[in-house]
């Protein structure tokens, strides 16, 4: 991005840019997230957003509960295999470009729960942007986490549909 | 005035003969075993003759390589008094055989038991006859093995993943 300087060319009345990153600039900074809490660390997420750490410094408070209007999914909590499909079924109604954030050990690795019912991590059936480890993560943790997710859309070349 | 509990009992070795295996008392909780051919009347009959409307917990134990018959049926029955010492729970127990794991339903006795009665067979593979909808409560409606039989490895999760698949499949469709 570059600001005009030149005063033949109107002084600062114009930028220069490309649509890439201008998009990529758009999407980092108003990212919708769609909260997918099964489990405690879904309080942290509800921490999150609330006043004292304020997800909205990001751009990223509005919390949709309708995948069709997010492209960030926040998987927190336990997964089982039985919920595995409905975790699923919701990445793939939320429209392009979309990330996922595995927040907690037992999204990362199935955490405590060596258990017949249990996804031994959501990477088994999603494409995981940003691991997030803790049992709960501190809520800190998980503003780590969508900074991180700012960084990676801010680096690709993402298309513009 | 008091409950007579012991009376109670009596009164069902009368209407029940023979069904009545035996009690056991520990630490101010009585267990009455019995079999599993007159659950259902009994436990109408305690309800109502003897007030024990409410069906606190129904349960199974698997005891593989411990005791034969394998499963065992419990069922905390619990009566509301006005006075204080009327209020009393009791603990029923019924013995079900690995090869004919089915017993009788209390649903229509009380109507809460229904989804504990579904979970018993979810994890245990004890059926109900007379349940009015024995379907899996917990784990998904195709899956194949009982989590909580001793014999189950714990950590075995290909069952799972293949009700998930096809899940997945029929999302697909």
């Amino acid at each position: 991005m570059g600001v005009n300087t030149n005063s033949i060319l109107g002084g600062d009345g114009f930028l220069t840019t490309t649509i890439e990153a201008f998009a990529n600039w758009g999407r980092k900074n108003s990212l919708w997230p769609m909260p997918f809490g099964t489990a405690c660390c879904a309080i942290e997420m509800m921490g999150v957003f609330a006043s004292r750490f304020d997800l909205s410094r990001f751009g990223a408070e509005v919390a949709r509960f309708s995948p069709r209007q997010a492209d960030l999914m926040i998987v927190s909590g336990t997964i089982t295999y039985k919920m595995a499909s409905v975790c699923r079924r919701i990445y793939e109604q939320m429209p392009e470009p979309k990330w996922v954030i595995a927040m907690g050990s037992c999204t990362c690795g199935g955490g405590p729960f060596d258990s017949y019912a249990v996804v031994q991590g959501i990477d088994e059936f999603l494409p995981v942007d940003v691991y997030v480890g803790g049992c709960p993560p501190r809520p800190e943790a998980l503003i780590d986490a969508v900074m991180k997710i700012q960084k990676k859309i801010d680096m690709e070349g993402a298309p513009v549909v | 005035m008091s409950f007579d509990l012991a009376s109670a009992i009596e009164t069902l070795e009368g209407s029940f003969p023979g069904s009545i295996t035996g009690t056991v008392e520990y630490r101010g909780e009585t267990t009455v075993l019995v079999d599993k051919k007159d659950i259902a009347g009994i436990c109408r009959t305690l309800k109502e003759s003897f007030g024990f409307t409410f069906l606190a917990e129904l349960t199974a134990v698997d005891y593989l390589e411990v005791k034969t018959p394998r499963f065992e049926m419990v069922y905390y029955l619990h009566r509301f008094g006005p006075e204080y010492d009327e209020n009393v729970r009791i603990k029923l127990k019924a013995a079900v055989t690995e090869d004919d794991p089915k017993i009788d339903s209390v649903t229509p006795v009380w109507k809460g038991a229904d989804w504990l009665e579904r979970e018993v067979y979810d994890m245990f593979g004890i059926e109900f006859t007379g349940h009015p909808d024995p379907r899996r409560i917990l784990m998904p409606e195709d899956y194949g093995p009982f989590p909580l039989r001793k014999d189950f490895d714990v950590r075995n999760r290909e069952a799972s993943k293949l009700s998930f698949e096809k899940a997945l499949d029929q999302d697909a469709e």
